[in-house]
């Protein structure tokens, strides 16, 4: 009785934005992302949640918070799963899925060492490519060298 | 192009390249007026470059336009530990254009970002070096007296000449057909050769330069820069790959030209050098011309 009244409490969302099938170990970083580490209204998150589709996921719910897509796809990279559903009166509105943008900034690190980037304190900036396998890529904005999936290293 | 910094060849439009060669042969006609007086270009060069620095500095020079500056970090106060960003808002407030090498990739970027002043890019580590692009592409256009359907060979480092990448993708706007010579370990990078296929272009790779010599129009010869190999064995493997010398020029076409960015090690033997093809100290010569229609037209003074 107790517990379940409990889960209530988080799972209701009066209004507000749920963010979920965030892979788990990407949850930390997609709070890091959005600045929810800074925001004055509720947040609970939960990580290693069972998922039919993905096993494991994780969940953000925010309170009276709705997200701009260009916002809200800065998370695109991280969590190219997320699904976005936005609240209003304990209603579902509206349900998204996440876009990769067309320009990436500050996320990730530019792989190549002898770039500006990583050289003064300048933040990143990318453009999004899909190379002829159609694998995504970014160009860095300063040394114009790409940086492949495999060598993510987000700030 | 007014006020605009240039940092790659591809932040000019095709046709503002094109009026900008069509500038530069006027200058080429008249290489010596005084339109530049009392403007002061800052040559800020962060690593050495003897041929880029002298033909800039000449090109300010010769349109009565007067230089400060620093030829290598050793002097100025990046010893001192000043970020690149102070350097260039400081030296701003001294001129009214500023010529920067650097080598650091993307820093020329970076500098036009936060300068208030226009910024050229004279060569930012690997990455790209502008008017080198624009005075090939003079170069062949002057020899060839078209841009357009030409045959145009590479030879040598295609994997870390930078000259080779912009004034290849610079190419892909006018209907080149690729010939690309290079030893396996230093052939074209795939983010280059995209460019090609986007602009539905071919190419051929070869590596063996004597297969191309006679269906070339224009060979661009590069040196095999130590610098740029992080490994000094295979430095070594490649440092001899190519050699042209005059007697395999033979069954060449009669209007074919052979062009270096300069400085050449081994790659062309000296007796090339008295042959009517060799064309790679006009070539040089054409970057003054060159750097005077675009430092001219950044500062608005000619149309």
């Amino acid at each position: 009785m107790n517990r379940k009244r409990k889960e209530l409490i988080v799972s209701a969302l009066n209004n507000g934005t749920v963010i979920d099938h965030i892979p788990p170990e990407r949850v930390f970083q997609v709070i890091r992302i959005l600045g929810l580490d800074q925001t004055g209204k509720q947040v609970y998150f939960g990580t290693n949640l069972e998922s039919k589709k993905y096993g494991r996921k994780g969940i953000i719910k925010i309170s009276d918070t709705y997200f701009e897509n260009e916002e809200i796809n800065k998370i695109a990279l991280v969590a190219p799963s997320a699904t976005l559903i936005e609240i209003h009166d304990f209603e579902v509105v509206r349900k998204t899925h996440v876009v990769i943008p067309e320009t990436i900034e500050k996320i990730v690190k530019c792989f190549n060492p002898n770039c500006i980037t990583n050289k003064e304190l300048i933040s990143t900036r990318f453009h999004v490519i899909y190379d002829e396998n159609g694998l995504l890529k970014l160009v860095c904005h300063y040394c114009e060298k790409n940086t492949s999936k495999a060598n993510f290293v987000f700030v | 192009m007014k006020n605009r910094s240039l940092i790659s060849i591809s932040d000019y439009s095709k046709q503002e390249q094109i009026d900008l060669l069509d500038r530069a042969a006027n200058f080429e006609q008249h290489p010596r007026r005084d339109i530049l007086k009392n403007k002061v270009i800052a040559s800020l060069f962060f690593e050495p470059s003897t041929r880029t620095r002298l033909s800039f500095e000449s090109a300010v020079q010769q349109l009565g336009g007067s230089v400060v500056g620093f030829t290598s970090s050793d002097s100025s106060s990046v010893q001192k530990g000043e970020s690149l960003k102070d350097t260039i808002l400081t030296v701003s407030n001294y001129c009214d254009l500023i010529v920067i090498r650097h080598p650091v990739d993307g820093s020329a970027r970076y500098a036009s970002e936060v300068s208030p002043v226009p910024i050229i890019n004279a060569g930012d580590g690997a990455n790209q070096h502008p008017t080198q692009c624009l005075l090939d592409m003079y170069s062949i256009r002057k020899t060839q007296n078209k841009l357009e359907n030409l045959d145009i060979t590479f030879v040598g480092d295609l994997k870390y000449g930078r000259t080779v990448h912009s004034l290849i993708i610079a190419l892909c706007q006018f209907n080149t057909r690729f010939h690309l010579v290079s030893p396996v370990e230093l052939k074209l990078p795939s983010a280059v050769k995209r460019f090609i296929k986007e602009a539905k272009l071919h190419y051929e790779q070869y590596i063996d330069l004597t297969e191309v010599v006679a269906k070339s129009d224009i060979i661009y010869m590069t040196r095999i820069q130590r610098e740029r190999f992080p490994d000094p064995i295979e430095y070594e493997k490649v440092k001899n790959a190519y050699n042209l010398r005059n007697n395999m020029l033979e069954n060449s076409r009669p209007n074919l030209k052979i062009l270096h960015p300069l400085p050449r090690v081994n790659e062309i033997s000296v007796d090339v050098d008295s042959s009517s093809k060799a064309y790679y100290f006009e070539q040089a010569r054409n970057g003054v011309f060159v750097r005077q229609a675009l430092i001219a037209s950044i500062l608005g003074l000619i149309s």
